[in-house]
């Protein structure tokens, strides 16, 4: 048996297989992540709506309502310690016309049978007395207070700064290409080298199908990638509204929602477009503007506001509505797919319930006595800023206010960005109004030499 | 946002926000008009505004009678400010703007209360962005604005693409050939949302010149490319899927006024210049405090700026001797015609006053030829017909009003 043998290997660090490797090296078991893409969240996790989700309309029954409750709960526990901000705004589900408005008593008596019990009616008067830029069109609806708003990125990147802090091995840029299980282990063959361990865990989000294949031979379900296109407002119009506001959901969709981010913006989206591709997040004009004029039926002012910027994500969707999490015992080998719309809320949720299985499964360790944090930057507009703490040395980015001291603490930590997406998602840097214009060629040059893909030509 | 915060605390009789071309003319009028203390606050390690990264002509023609790259003219306004006593505090942030000509400022090193009689905001303005423009596509390396393309060159001396497209067809548009020309790096088209480029058409012929093809009238613009640009597609005028290969693209033009500071103030915004409204003075609502420059949404040169920012400066003196226009009532100035994108001034004070800007400036959204009214609420400001295509912007002479 090779000596630099893993205990369990992750395949994907989207946000599930941070949260994965995160809870099982707490566990006390030595943890490798393979990520083909030279930066984590480069998957289905990079683009979402960020919302922290109740579960008060998923599935009644499901697993996937499970790995919500837990995880949200798990979320709030740990927000504190590792630094996660969370904007407690609250949902509003609203109705448009009269066909929707019968349909809110079933959707509270749904959100009720989930275990989400203060969620209640509201007549209109309440609700535009609330939220006074809704359009008068506005029928009726109902409030959910726990959906929150949440950091997409620094959730999963603390998930992972933990695991690496307390021992875990991430491998960027490393892609798993085929797996053998023999005498008790697997022997992972990547695009570098081979790699080792008892146990292993697909976490390949849009890829699991594939991946399944490649270590299984055997497809537990077929992912179809959903595409969701965003209009992200300026700063300026968050103050049109407080809530999140949510549209009646169909079976394939949650609709597209109106909420503010974390970072201080508005956002309006996502679409909800099949696609064979599963790389190909680029917008289009057309569906932008079409956002932009629903937004502005629902919010009027809204037509006032400038965009900030737009971007696409994918949704590893399946045949199933469920989550399709299966073991083969046998070959001591989980998958962990079709992690399709909320897997952000539900990822430590989801950890959990596969360390209980595989401690069921005899995969015991010793859980870590005493884990370490990890450092994170709080980039929340709603929380202090690295800028207003004395020695800052400077901001880089003016739109984002985006200090020097961030950066570099950034590029210099544990798990240094290799993209300029990564320091993006990092820092918000060159992320504001401007998308740019004034500190790109500062950029260009604290991050000289430091990326794999270089932001200029080589001279 | 966070309550303890501990700021030094500072006075000055004029605080100006930003030190591009006009933030120095009005400092340095202002001191050659005896102002005690002046205060330019810039957030670069070096004042001078766009200017700065501007290794082409023609600039200082106004100011200095010569010929100028961007580049000496910033180096020279910097000179003169200083010469004249202009107190120069780079490498600071103005991070919130308060009632009474009140500014929080952020340094490298502390957090300062800056207290003045009169401020300044001179923020100039910056080119919309891919997302603004909604360009479709992809989301490779390699899609930057005009003052990004020329900081990254003539700054750091950066090359980031060989071929590139130019979407947009502005002074800035010609402006961004020019540097990449610096640098060897060659546009391969240009390609204009409108049915005309927009700039005067003397220019055309230099696209010629430069064997560099132009696409008017485009539509659905969508940007191809994995980790870098690799094409560019749209609708041509005649509705037909076009594509070009292309390594980059440059995203030029429409200028938006830098307003971040305004967004979360007391001050207001004008709706069709997206800057401060202004009255006739120059004064914001809030009356302790002035705009001008690029700031009010116009997009001038250089030496417009620069000569607006003097004539600014002369009404903040009247002001604080307390001459000329004491009044503070603002009445709202409108123009009801569809064509009319923006009126500069937005607001007229009265009584009327000695001092006051000479020019309304008319932005178009589409070509006109009519009659067009300007009025307040009780009064025909000025009457008359105008006939012109959307370029930058019409004057017409603010008429004496009793
Ligand atoms: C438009 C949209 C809106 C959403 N809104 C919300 C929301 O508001 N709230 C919420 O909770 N959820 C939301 N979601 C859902 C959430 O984003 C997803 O459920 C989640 O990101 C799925 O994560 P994942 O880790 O399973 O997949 P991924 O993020 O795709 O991670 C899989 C990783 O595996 C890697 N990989 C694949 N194959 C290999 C290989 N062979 N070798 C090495 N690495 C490999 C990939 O590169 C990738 O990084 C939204 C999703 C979308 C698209
Ligand atoms: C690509 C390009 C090419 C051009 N070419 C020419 C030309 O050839 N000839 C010509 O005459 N004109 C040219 N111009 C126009 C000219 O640059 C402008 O007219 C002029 O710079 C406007 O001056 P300004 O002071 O209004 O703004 P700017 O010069 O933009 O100055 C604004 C300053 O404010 C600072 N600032 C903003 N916010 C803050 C804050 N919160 N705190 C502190 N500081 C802040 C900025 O850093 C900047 O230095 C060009 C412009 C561009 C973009």
């Amino acid at each position: 048996m090779p000596s630099n043998k893993h205990d369990i290997a992750i395949v994907g660090a989207g946000v599930v297989g941070c949260a994965l490797a995160r809870r099982l090296t707490l566990d006390g078991a030595s943890v490798i992540v393979l990520e083909k893409a030279y930066d984590v969240l480069d998957g289905a996790s990079k683009g979402n709506s960020a919302i922290l989700h109740t579960g008060f309309d998923a599935p009644s029954g499901s697993l996937e309502l499970d790995c919500i409750k837990s995880g949200y709960n798990e979320y709030l526990e740990v927000s504190e310690s590792l630094s996660l901000p969370i904007l407690k705004s609250g949902a509003l589900v609203l109705a448009w016309d009269s066909e929707q408005l019968k349909v809110l008593p079933k959707l509270i008596e749904k959100a009720h049978e989930n275990g989400i019990f203060n969620v209640r009616p509201l007549d209109r008067e309440e609700i535009l007395r609330r939220e006074p830029e809704l359009s008068r069109e506005l029928l009726g609806g109902f409030e959910v207070p726990g959906e929150y708003i949440i950091d997409p990125w620094a959730s999963a990147n603390a998930y992972i700064g933990q695991a690496v802090e307390n021992g875990a091995n991430l491998w960027r840029g490393v892609e798993v290409l085929s797996g053998n299980f023999e005498q008790n282990y697997w022997t992972l063959e990547t695009s570098t080298e081979k790699v080792y361990s008892r146990y292993l865990i697909n976490c390949g989000g849009l890829y699991g199908d594939l991946l399944d294949e490649r270590l299984i031979k055997k497809k537990n379900f077929t992912i179809t990638p959903r595409k969701g296109q965003f209009v992200i407002f300026d700063k300026a119009a968050s103050s049109l509204v407080s809530s999140t506001v949510l549209p009646i959901p169909t079976a394939t969709t949650k609709g597209v929602v109106i909420c503010r981010t974390i970072f201080g913006n508005l956002l309006v989206g996502p679409t909800a477009e099949d696609q064979e591709s599963r790389r190909n997040i680029a917008t289009d004009s057309s569906t932008l503007v079409k956002l932009c004029k629903k937004g502005s039926t629902i919010i009027p002012k809204l037509e006032n506001y400038d965009i900030t910027s737009s971007y696409a994500g994918l949704r590893p969707a399946t045949q199933y509505s469920d989550y399709q999490i299966h073991h083969k015992t046998e070959m001591a080998y989980l998958t962990v797919g079709g992690i399709r719309s909320t897997g952000l809320s539900a990822a430590l949720g989801i950890a959990n319930y596969v360390s209980k299985m595989l401690s069921e499964m005899g995969f015991q360790f010793s859980p870590q006595k005493n884990p370490k944090l990890p450092e994170v930057d709080k980039l929340s507009e709603y929380h202090e800023r690295d800028w207003q703490i004395p020695g800052a040395d400077g901001v880089v980015c003016h739109c984002e206010m985006v200090t020097k001291r961030e950066i570099e603490r950034v590029i210099n930590g544990p798990i240094p960005p290799q993209t300029i997406q990564g320091l993006k998602r990092r820092t918000r840097v060159a992320m504001g109004r401007c998308q740019g214009f004034y500190c790109s060629a500062e950029l260009a040059k604290i991050t000289n030499g430091k990326l794999k893909i270089p932001l200029i030509c080589n001279e | 946002m966070n309550s303890e915060t501990v700021f030094a605390e500072k006075t000055c009789t004029v605080a100006i926000v930003g030190g591009g071309t006009a933030g120095l003319a009005v400092a340095s009028q202002l001191k050659r008009l005896s102002i005690e203390k002046v205060v330019v606050i810039e957030r670069e390690n070096e004042v001078g505004g766009v200017p700065r990264n501007c290794d082409h002509y023609p600039f200082g023609l106004r100011e200095y009678s010569r010929f100028l790259k961007g580049s000496a003219y910033a180096k020279r306004n910097k000179k003169l400010a200083k010469e004249l006593g202009v107190e120069l505090l780079t490498n600071t942030t103005v991070t919130k703007i308060r009632p009474n000509a009140t500014l929080e400022l952020l340094s490298k090193t502390e957090r300062i209360l800056l207290k003045a009689d009169r401020v300044v905001l001179t923020t100039g303005v910056r080119e919309s962005s891919r997302s603004q423009r909604l360009i479709g596509g992809d989301r490779p390396n390699g899609v930057i604005t005009t003052g990004a393309l020329q900081t990254m060159v003539y700054m750091s001396r950066f090359k980031p693409f060989q071929r590139p497209i130019i979407i947009g067809s502005e002074l800035v548009s010609f402006s961004a050939i020019q540097t990449c020309a610096h640098l060897g790096i060659k546009p391969v088209a240009m390609i204009e949302e409108q049915d005309q480029v927009r700039v005067r058409k003397l220019f055309r012929p230099y696209l010629f010149i430069k064997n560099i093809p132009l696409y008017l009238s485009v539509s659905n613009i969508r940007i191809n490319g994995d980790t870098s640009v690799e094409s560019i597609k749209f609708k041509n005028s005649r509705g037909l899927e076009h594509e070009i290969e292309t390594d980059g693209v440059i995203i030029s033009g429409r200028f938006r006024p830098e307003t971040q500071l305004l967004l979360d103030s007391h001050i207001e915004i004008d709706a069709g210049t997206s800057g401060p409204a202004i009255d006739q003075h120059g004064r914001c609502t809030d009356t302790s405090f002035y705009a001008t420059g690029n700031i009010l949404g116009h997009a001038e040169s250089s030496g417009f700026c620069w000569h607006e920012g003097i004539e600014t400066a002369k009404r903040i003196h009247e002001d604080l001797l307390g001459k000329g226009f004491s009044g503070n009532q603002m009445s709202h100035l409108r123009c009801d015609d569809p064509a009319v994108k923006f009126l500069i001034p937005q607001h007229l004070s009265s009584p009327y006053g000695s001092m006051s800007m000479a020019r309304f400036y008319i932005g178009l959204n589409s070509p006109i030829n009519r009659e067009i009214v300007i009025k307040t609420n009780l009064d025909v400001i000025w009457k008359g017909k105008i006939k012109s295509r959307p370029l930058r912007r019409l004057q017409i002479p603010i008429p004496n009003l009793p």
